[in-house]
């Protein structure tokens, strides 16, 4: 009887392991919710206030407006949302509209063939492309070929600061890196962080070595990246970006715990508006997000922003900036031709309307329509948004955000690589020789 | 008798057998399968030879996971263990105030991984957290955010949901042993410690063993939890096997990589079951309550 039971035994262990092993492979293979409606489309987009209800607004006048081609939509938060739609596009199961930030990530849906090549369509309808900004268009072309329709707002990413605890410090917005490394004692010797940051998150990370070597070294230096040219990471430019943030970090710069805080949950907004810390690098979004949860913090002009630093024999024009030229909307290539004409029409008829641009003007954000001066002028964030505007539209340079520009291989590699500087536990120099590793990938 | 029941045993297992064959064997074979291609997940197949285990096998992040998962595994198991144990234990006893306490023990059994990772989050975050909602300042650490410490959180973390779980079967295996056993040896004279360690822990053997295997083998794949409590950091201090999978796989498009990662996590948990099972001994099927 011996080996009978312990064979069995063993194939019970298979049974009660192999489950679990299963699962680990499966683990992120739900199938996507909601089918299109019939003669309708699905749409798949982002949590986060205040654009989700201006998405929800507009889609409700599309639908009402046309009661045959509806279009389904469904919410996931940001980071969740990254992944989901990846894996949905590869198991054919994508919504008929994708939601994205173009470059990287575009680009492999356009070689595999899963998105659709919308530039006959721009074509035959000139007027839609004349109204959007022409900046926002090169992170949706792909090899001549447009395959989104860029939407929303501009983004740039604007540095914030408390302007209360700014006149508490009797301190000014700072200049250059110098005044920025002098603040940093300044707030801490208050007792206040010198600026938020939401580390686990890490392209908020990424968004101080996105400025930094723009400043240093100039946009050639990325584009170099960006194109996969041999060592292009170890360009000096890289290692000193890489070196002034790790002084950064060891001069208490970042709030304590940087690397536990989310952006996804808004908690280092929160820091910024409670008079935890005094200055913030963030997306153009979040101005937003601070009207809508910081109280009276906008309200009551306690918000204020400045341009990045120059940095001492730096090569970057200062008027550059960094972020997110608009969001992306792309239509699946495996959507059925019905649901192809709903999304087409909802291009046309349903997005950045008169309604929706006035509601991103009130949100606090730049929609991507040429010719809303005297709109921005007339709204009560008229500071804020003449900022953006200015910015956006003189920087001779608008880098898009490096983990969207990049494949997502690479994109992985330098989120972890960054994770990493910022903990000080890969130096420069090794940051550079991990980065140039994924060139080309 | 016994030859019928054979017959009828080999009939029954094809419905399981079939179930297992579809979703646990063919995936399997796929994931083995894929480990020898280059994917992103959406694009064309292509081969890839033994270039995705080469460079796997040398990536010293992939060694760094399977330190920290052994860590994982063996703290837990020597954490959980004890407290499962002596709960357990304690929660078997008939008095009404242990079903009571045994209600309250329960209740991390009800939460999902997620939303318990949430709310510890929550409850650690150092400038909103516990330390500032009850005015403790010794408690505004940097505990999520300090590779040293964080492993160790994650662990307590982990014991807080699954103690309950642990507690719940030896509860059961404890209420299984016969009162006689107490009894005699009230009559001989042994004390409650003496009951629990010459009674109660080797009456529990297989329960120990059933209890183990769940935990080493459940070990090496937590993955949701410390996927919404740390994403795997800071930098690389929580990066566990099932989560540098998932991350390489779904993250950064890398599905050759991520399913070598998937293969190992198999053969290892595999061995570590068979190891456990094996442990039992040579007896394992004998009876522990021979003359009674």
């Amino acid at each position: 009887m011996e080996p009978r039971l312990s064979s069995r035994r063993s194939f019970l262990a298979l049974a009660a392991l192999t489950p679990l092993a299963a699962w680990t492979v499966t683990a992120c293979g739900t199938s996507g919710p909601g089918t299109a409606p019939a003669g309708g489309a699905t749409f798949w987009s982002l949590t986060g206030e205040p654009n989700e209800s201006i998405r929800k607004k507009s889609l409700d006048a599309f639908n009402a407006a046309n009661p045959d081609s509806r279009i389904v939509a469904t919410v996931f938060q940001n980071d969740a949302y990254k992944t989901k739609i990846k894996t949905a596009i590869g198991a054919g199961q994508a919504p008929t509209i994708i939601y994205g930030w173009g470059g990287g990530t575009l680009k492999t849906y356009a070689q595999a063939g899963q998105v659709e090549d919308l530039t006959g369509w721009f074509d035959s309808n000139p007027d839609v492309k004349a109204k959007l900004f022409p900046s926002s268009f090169a992170a949706a072309t792909i090899d001549g070929k447009i395959y989104a329709v860029p939407t929303q707002t501009v983004a740039p990413i604007v540095f914030y600061y408390n302007k209360e605890l700014f006149a508490k410090a009797n301190a000014q917005p700072p200049k250059t890196w110098d005044d920025l490394l002098a603040l940093t004692k300044t707030f801490n010797d208050m007792g206040v962080a010198p600026l938020s940051l939401g580390g686990q998150s890490r392209w908020t990370s990424m968004m101080w070595l996105e400025y930094l070597l723009d400043r240093i070294g100039g946009p050639e230096v990325f584009r170099a990246i960006f194109d996969g040219k041999a060592n292009a990471w170890s360009d000096p430019a890289v290692i000193e970006t890489c070196t002034k943030i790790q002084d950064l970090v060891t001069a208490n710069g970042f709030i304590k715990g940087f690397s536990s805080i989310t952006a996804d949950s808004n908690a280092d907004q929160a820091l910024l508006f409670t008079g935890k810390a005094a200055m913030m690098l963030h997306g153009a979004w979040t101005y937003g997000g601070m009207k809508h949860d910081g109280g009276t913090f906008v309200q009551d002009g306690k918000l204020g922003w400045f341009d990045f630093p120059a940095i001492g024999g730096g090569k970057g024009d200062p008027r550059n900036t960094v972020g997110n030229p608009a969001q992306y909307l792309s239509i699946s290539a495996k959507a059925s031709a019905a649901e192809k004409e709903a999304a087409k029409k909802f291009f046309k008829d349903g997005l950045l309307t008169t309604d929706e641009i006035t509601a991103y003007i009130s949100s606090g954000a730049v929609p991507i329509v040429q010719g809303i001066e005297d709109k921005l002028a007339s709204s009560e964030d008229k500071d804020f948004l003449n900022y953006v505007y200015t910015l956006s539209k003189n920087a001779p340079s608008l880098q898009q955000s490096w983990d969207q520009a990049l494949s997502p291989t690479a994109a992985e590699a330098l989120l972890s690589n960054i994770d990493q500087l910022f903990l000080k536990s890969i130096t420069p120099e090794q940051f550079a020789a991990n980065m140039n590793a994924t060139l080309g990938k | 008798m016994s030859r019928a029941r054979r017959g009828s045993l080999g009939w029954m297992v094809l419905p399981a057998l079939l179930f297992f064959t579809v979703f646990a064997v063919l995936p399997l074979l796929g994931v083995v399968a894929l480990s020898f291609t280059n994917w992103d997940g959406i694009g064309a197949i292509s081969a890839a030879g033994m270039d995705n285990w080469l460079a796997v096998l040398s990536d010293p992040v992939m060694y760094n996971a399977v330190w920290l998962t052994f860590v994982i595994m063996v703290v837990s198991w020597l954490v959980q263990t004890p407290l499962s144990l002596l709960l357990g234990t304690f929660t078997a006893g008939s008095q009404r105030y242990r079903a009571v306490l045994a209600v309250l023990y329960f209740l991390p059994l009800l939460l999902s991984s997620a939303a318990i990772a949430i709310a510890y989050k929550a409850l650690l975050d150092p400038n909103f957290g516990l330390a500032e909602g009850l005015g403790l300042p010794f408690l505004a650490q940097d505990w999520l955010g300090q590779p040293q410490l964080v492993l160790f959180l994650v662990i307590f973390v982990i014991a807080w949901q699954f103690v309950p779980f642990h507690t719940l079967i030896y509860q059961g295996g404890v209420r299984q042993i016969p009162k006689s056993l107490y009894e005699a040896a009230e009559i001989d004279g042994a004390g409650r410690v003496k009951q629990f360690f010459y009674i109660t822990v080797p009456q529990l053997k297989y329960t120990i063993i059933t209890s183990s295997t769940l935990m080493v083998v459940g070990s090496l794949t937590y993955f949701d939890l410390i996927f919404v409590l740390t994403a795997g950091g800071p930098g690389n201090s929580t990066r566990i096997l099932a989560l540098d999978m998932y991350l390489t796989g779904f993250r950064a498009n890398l599905m050759g990589p991520a399913s070598v990662t998937a293969v190992i996590l198999v053969v290892v948990g595999l061995g570590l079951a068979l190891l456990l099972q094996r442990l039992g001994g040579k007896n394992a099927g004998g009876s522990q309550l021979e003359g009674l």
